[in-house]
């Protein structure tokens, strides 16, 4: 358990549809990322995060949906920002080859 | 926006405008925050997929130079532009000195001063090739440290004459420079790296001045770090995005109110025009706002602010901007960005697999 980056918050919790995790060692850069993907998942009702102290170096990310359970829709949320940001860099190596080549011919 | 809003017939007009556009007003600026999620606009599907992110994105590329490039992002929301903005600050790692162990030094400038000075030098170094230094390791191996020696003595210039007043005449290196550094290569990284391509990015930057009977002697050893813990590790003097600004001409405006219509604007945006109706007047007429600053100043005339423009940004348009310190050029720092954000998803989507 010392190793993992990701906990959940408040065990008690019973219902699997609202759970809060914790990332440590991430900010702002994954969690309003990861937070505005979940968002447009129709299933969720809630997701929001918070760096609870500055100097501490956690993000609380909350999710609570319809149906689904809460993990899996962060699974999801996930998953897709991996894909998004490997479809961001394909476009923006594309992009650079075809830009340096158009060069080359000028 | 409340429900009775919804009866207009410009509604449809009034929620497209909130999504697509920032409204620039005198005082305010409206649809500042993103409404597109599910559940929110009636007939419009907000949910995320990649076949739609695919056809939706396009990434244009406006210029690369060695040290900078600008190119659009188009088609994302906010949160992936800061996202990437953020790792190209602080999360991608570069070499640095971070430790300086100082033998001897006898110029006027203090050791701890002199120490930070270092510190702050961009290296030309791939920070791809090494690997973090282990905590408590002082001594470093040839895959996580680069050795620099830096020793120079300011001595009376021979040549002089009494009639010399210049430094450049009277001292030898009195000027510490960054060409004064020397790389050690250790164990094989002689055969590994190629001597261009490490040192300091700038032959002339300044560390220190001397005069005769000073003394610098001094090794250094530049480890891999990120800007999180250090901002002398950045690999970006800067990486920022503004969104795309849009001027619309309303009605059709003339002679001297025209040309100070120009003026409210950034040059280029506002071409003055011969008027279709002949006569020698000019007209005003938007040429191209992407470079405007969004002032507003045009607000400042009465004649001008009320139905004459109308100043938007577009909401998924961001013109992205990455200035590098040269230890990598920009276009490889944004894919190692990609890479990064990317790579932060996988170890937590692992942790998944291996249950909570």
């Amino acid at each position: 358990m010392e190793n993992r980056r990701l906990v959940v918050a408040r065990e008690d919790e019973q219902d699997d549809r609202m759970k809060t995790f914790i990332f440590k060692g991430e900010g702002h850069t994954l969690g309003n990322a990861l937070r505005t993907l979940i968002l447009k998942n129709p299933d969720v009702i809630f997701c929001g995060y918070t760096i609870p102290h500055p100097s501490e170096n956690k993000l609380h990310l909350r999710i609570e949906t319809k149906e689904m359970s809460a993990v899996d829709a962060l699974r999801e949320g996930l998953e897709q920002l991996q894909s998004l940001s490997d479809h961001v860099l394909e476009t923006f190596e594309t992009a650079v080859s075809d830009f340096k080549s158009k060069q080359m011919e000028v | 926006m409340s429900k009775s809003k919804i009866k207009y017939s410009s509604s449809k007009q009034f929620i497209e405008e909130s999504r697509n556009e920032l409204v620039l007003t005198e005082f305010e600026v409206l649809n500042a925050e993103a409404t597109n999620f599910p559940g929110n606009h009636y007939g419009y599907d907000d949910t995320w997929t990649l076949e739609k992110f695919k056809k939706k994105l396009k990434i244009n590329i406006i210029r690369i130079d060695n040290l900078e490039m600008e190119f659009d992002i188009i088609g994302v929301d906010p949160a992936v532009p800061n996202a990437f903005r953020r790792i190209l600050l602080s999360d991608i790692p570069t070499m640095a000195f971070d430790r300086v162990f100082m033998f001897n030094n006898t110029s006027i400038i203090q050791d701890e001063v002199l120490a930070h000075r270092l510190g702050l030098i961009p290296l030309k170094a791939d920070p791809r090739l090494f690997e973090f230094r282990r905590e408590g390791d002082e001594e470093g191996t040839p895959e996580d440290t680069l050795e620099f020696e830096l020793k120079v003595k300011c001595s009376w210039n021979p040549s002089r004459t009494k009639d010399h007043t210049n430094p450049e005449d009277l001292y030898r290196d009195f000027r510490v420079l960054t060409s004064h550094m020397k790389w050690i290569p250790l164990g094989g990284q002689k055969d590994l790296l190629n001597s261009d391509a490490v040192g300091p990015v700038y032959d002339d930057i300044l560390i220190a001045k001397m005069r005769p009977g000073h003394e610098l002697d001094i090794k250094l050893h530049a480890l891999k770090g990120t800007g999180r813990d250090h901002a002398k590790f950045s690999p970006v003097a800067t990486a920022f995005y503004r969104l795309l600004p849009q001027v619309k001409l309303l009605r059709e405006v003339e002679g001297e109110a025209a040309e100070r219509l120009q003026k409210c604007f950034s040059p280029g945006v506002i071409d003055l025009v011969d008027a279709p109706s002949g006569g020698g007047k000019k007209i005003a007429k938007v040429n191209d706002a992407r470079y405007d600053i969004c002032s507003r100043n045009v607000f400042r005339h009465e004649d001008l602010k009320e139905d004459t423009v109308k100043l938007t940004r577009a909401r998924d348009h961001f013109i992205f901007y990455i200035e590098s310190t040269g230890a990598l050029p920009p276009e490889v720092l944004f894919v190692e960005a990609a890479k990064i954000l990317s790579q932060k998803c996988r170890v937590f989507l692992d942790e998944l697999k291996s249950g909570l």
